[in-house]
This record gives structure tokens, sequence and C-alpha cells, in this order.
């Protein structure tokens, strides 16, 4: 990760001008915000975007006779083929949205998990998921016998590629679904070689990109993989408003999740037929403001480019580590080589819970607690660790300020 | 950096009292013999709590607790176990009513003078109120000692 940031394309000064919330102050100390894993601030132009469509051009979308339903339509409907040509998608219509990355996995397993997959079959997630990818394949393990398999990790962090492709040998896997990077260790997974393995076992590949697309570019065509699902407030957009990426003939081949508007073509008492894809996907009024919202995130993030933002992070995530390591007492929690600007980490002499509210003292905002992968924590014989997530704003001060106020944390606790 | 840092800005909620009690606390032991036990649980946070307890005939006789938390729950379970022991079983559940009005709030302007003095004693953890992810961590060994007392095996914090 010797990559640094050409401050010629990328001038984090200037992006940061960009996100209004960055110049308050918290406490009196300067807002040094290191929780965009769990949701990344907004830039201005995603502000904008909403509050202008609210304020001139607003009305409910996919009905409208009307011309400002049409205008609607068309500015939501824009989203879609940004977020197409953000995925390198091969359609506009095999971007189906949903609340969140959550509403996208469990689309998928209601879909095609009851609609797809026969019990007796199992879906094989790893040890280091998202309990947004564990809970929605047990409540289908539960009510549809299929088998829930787990493929573990190393004690880096990385997923353990013999143990994953054993799992896969017996043939009865028929969905592989895997985090492209882990919320809580920062590892980017293996995709690559995740979908090869998968598909010569004869198993689709769900990837939960919530944190991966944040940081990495997302080619769905060139990974190969069947479904992508990722949400927008992680990626500088609105929250409510999450992808399921699939595709085509698989989107086509499952039947619908939610019933209701919208995703109907006819519907009589005795039956109804299902609008096409991804339509039959998206019962109910969507979210349109934050499809709007979206599209302006995805312009921005665009602007500004995936190389640059990339190498950003990279050198952040460098700084980070070569920082934070030889702190007495710190132990970094997940040390896989390919990894993305999110680092977990304990301290000897005291609880992440009291790491967390004392850097919070110091004006420095962090998350702590179980980051919704409670067995992952298992794994590591943890209840807990404090995590530092970056984004496009974060600067290389901030991950001093970051270092420093950690050893006054440790100080004090002696 | 230690020779001049006062640590001024961190002392609000962790003041010496919870440090010394959250690092060495003086009751943190399950008891060999017991006549009520109850866990507290707070699957948010992953912290845990079990509180041990001998009676007398109205009253607690010895408290004894294992903690996995952060310092403001093990601090509070020991400043807990020290101000109920000894205590009227009606006192203790005055006490925790007193005791989580002042985490929520600061302050217990309505308390009993009879608890001015056990008050006075828990008074540190005062501070927790302008943290609301924290107030919690305060109140959950209090919820196992009221379980214990009520027969409960277990307690989840609110």
């Amino acid at each position: 990760m010797n990559v640094m940031t050409n401050p010629a394309v990328f001038d984090v000064e200037r992006i940061r001008q960009d996100f209004p919330i960055l110049t308050q102050t918290i406490r009196g100390k300067p807002f040094v915000f290191l929780d965009s894993a769990a949701s990344a601030q907004k830039p201005r132009v995603v502000i904008d975007a909403m509050v202008h469509a609210m304020e001139t051009q607003y009305a409910n979308v996919h009905r409208g006779l009307h011309w400002m339903s049409e205008r609607t339509t068309e500015a939501y409907e824009a989203a879609r083929d940004a977020v197409a040509a953000l995925m390198n998608a091969n359609d506009r219509s095999e971007i189906v949205f949903t609340g969140n990355s959550t509403g996208a996995i469990n689309l998928l397993a209601h879909s095609y998990g009851r609609g797809i997959l026969k019990p007796g079959q199992a879906v094989l997630i790893s040890g280091m998921e998202h309990h947004s990818n564990i809970v929605p394949w047990q409540l289908l393990r539960d009510s549809h016998g299929i088998e829930l398999r787990v493929a573990p990790i190393t004690d880096a962090g990385e997923l353990d590629m013999a143990a994953y492709e054993a799992l896969l040998s017996d043939g009865k896997v028929g969905l592989v679904a895997m985090t492209h990077m882990s919320n809580v260790l920062g590892t980017v997974t293996p995709a690559d070689r995740i979908v090869r393995l998968a598909h010569a076992n004869g198993a689709k590949v769900m990837f939960d990109g919530s944190q991966a697309i944040v940081h990495r570019k997302v080619d769905v065509q060139a990974l190969d993989c069947d479904f992508y699902a990722w949400t927008g407030h992680k990626l500088y957009g609105p929250t409510g408003i999450g992808v399921l990426w699939g595709k085509r003939d698989l989107l086509e081949r499952m039947p619908p999740f939610m019933g209701g508007g919208d995703m109907i073509s006819s519907v009589t008492y005795e039956q109804s037929t299902w609008a096409a894809v991804p339509h039959k996907f998206e019962a109910g009024t969507p979210a349109i403001l934050e499809g709007i919202g979206l599209k302006a995130a995805i312009d921005y993030v665009q602007a500004i480019g995936y190389d640059a933002m990339t190498a950003h992070e990279a050198a952040l995530t460098e700084h980070a580590l070569s920082r934070l390591a030889p702190i007495e007492g710190v132990r970094i929690i997940g040390q896989a080589q390919d990894r993305g600007g999110v680092i977990s980490f304990v301290l000897d002499k005291a609880h992440a819970h009291d790491v967390a509210t004392l850097l919070d003292r110091q004006g420095i905002a962090v998350r702590a607690g179980h980051h919704c992968a409670e067995p992952l924590m298992h794994r590591f014989n943890l209840d807990s660790t404090a995590r530092a997530s970056f984004g496009i704003y974060t600067t290389l001060a901030e991950v001093d300020a970051l270092a420093d106020g950690l050893i006054r944390v440790r100080e004090f606790f002696q | 950096m230690s020779q001049t840092d006062n640590f001024e800005d961190l002392r609000d909620l962790y003041q010496e009292v919870i440090l010394d009690h959250g690092r060495k606390p003086r009751h943190a032991k399950r008891l060999e013999t017991f006549d009520a036990t109850a866990k507290g649980d707070n699957p948010m946070c992953g912290d845990r709590v079990q509180v041990w307890l001998k009676l007398d005939a109205d009253s607690i006789g010895q408290v004894g607790f294992e903690a996995r938390g952060c310092a403001i729950s093990v601090a509070s379970a020991d400043l807990m176990a020290e101000t109920v022991q000894g205590r009227a079983t009606t006192d203790t559940r005055a006490l925790f009513e007193a005791f989580r009005t002042m985490a929520r709030t600061g302050a217990c302007p309505d308390c009993a003078p009879a608890l001015a003095d056990p008050m006075e004693r828990l008074a540190p953890l005062a501070g927790v109120h302008e943290y609301p992810s924290r107030v919690k961590c305060a109140t959950l060994p209090w919820h196992a000692l009221i379980a214990a007392l009520d027969g409960a095996q277990e307690a989840s914090s609110e």
C-alpha cells in the first residue's frame, strides 16, 4: 500500500469544504469524525439535491399523468442509471432499490432463498459477517430447511480459502453470501477467487458490499458475481436507500418479495401478475428523495474518482497502522494483507467503551462495541473493540489526533 | 506529555473514585454461599454482570459480583455493593430508584433525606447522565441486584 495520494488530483482540504458538518466543534474541540464506516457524512451537493427536489420538483413517481410526476420520475430513475454505471451493471433493470443493505439481503433471502433454493441445499457465509448477513440466512434455515455453513477466518482476519473450498466441495451450496469488506477488520475478501470457486461448485455468489463500495471500484461484470448488496448512506448519500444488483436472468426467475403497489402488472381478486424487473421487487412508493440524493452522491464520488479515493484511504490506513501499532497496550484486531480504511483495536488497560468515551471527550468520534458482528468478536475472544474508520474527508492530522488521544487514554488509565 | 497533562478534560465522568473502583473493585467476588443471585446482560454493548447476595432477616448481609464490562459498570457495581451491604431491602429498593434518577438526570432533588449518605457516596456516577449511551452501564448492576431480590435470575437493562 505505497500508493501516495497525489495532492494535485486529491485535495482533502478542498473536499472537506464540501461537507458542512465538518466545521463543527464538539465539546469545544475540532470535530474529528472517524466513524464513517457506520455512516458517512453528506456533501453539500447531496443536501442541496434533496432540498432542491422538495422545493421545486416533487410528486409521486411512476404514475404520472402530470408534468411534476414525470419530472420527478425522471430524476428518480436517473439514480438507477447512476448506480448501474457505478457498478458497471449490464443493464439498468438489474438495479433493485431497497431500504439499505439489510433490506437487500433480506430480499434475496426471501425471494431467492425461498423461491429458488431447495431444502437440503446450503448457504455459505464467512466468519466475519455483519449480523445483517447472518440472521436473514438463519431465518431461511429455520423456515425452509436450508443448511447454513460458515467458512472460518484465520487469525490475521482473512478468509481461510482451503476451508472455504472444502465447504463448497460436496456441491450442496446453492449460494455463497459473503462480505466484500469486513466492517470490523477492514479485510477485503478475494472476490475473484471466491466467485471462481463458487461457480466451479455450482453455487451463486452474493457480496455484501456495504463497506467495499466506499473504498474500492466495484465492477460486477468483472467480478462475475451474481448479486451485490450495498447501502447509500455509507457512500456519502442519504439513509433509507440501498441497492441489490442481480444478474437479470436470476432476478427474472425470482418471485416477488413484498406485494403492493408499483410492483404489479395487473391485479384482480383471483390473481395478480408482476411488473418486470426491477419493479417487481419495489413495492410501494419508493425512497424518491433518497434516490435523488444518492445520484448526487454517486456523481460526487465519480467526479473525485475511485483511484484517488482508494489511494487517499490507503495512505490514511498505512499511516494509522504505523501510528497505532507502536502505542503500548494497543492491539489491532485484523492484520489482513488486503484491507480498507477500517481499523479495530483494543487497549489493555481500558474497555472499548471507556476508550470511545474518553476519545469523544477529546472531540474524536469512534465506534465501540461488537459492531453488529458478535460471532466475529467471539472468534477473537472479545466482547467489543473500538473502531476508527476513514472517509474521503479524513486527514492525516486526524489520524494523528486519534493516536495522540489514545496515548492520553492509556496514560489516564495507568 | 504525562508530566504536564492533568487530564482535566477527561475527569468529569472518570473521577478518581471511579477509576479506583473500576481498577480495584473491593467486592468483585463470587460468594461461596448465598441466598440469591441474578445476572444482568446488556446485549447492545456486551456488558455482563452477576450479583450474589447473602440476606439477613430484612436486610442485605453481603454482596459479591462478577462484572465483564467497562470501568463505569465495574465501579458502579462496586459502589453499589458498598452502599447496600447491611442496608434494609426496602431501603435498597428506594436507593435503586434514587440512583436511577441521578444516573438519568444528574441529580435526585426529591431523594429521601435518609438516603443522603449513600447518595453522596454514589454521586461520582452522576456524570453519566451526560452520556445517554453510558447510563445503562451504571444501572445494569443495580438491575441485577433488584432481580436477585425479586427472586428472578435475569435482569435486562432498560
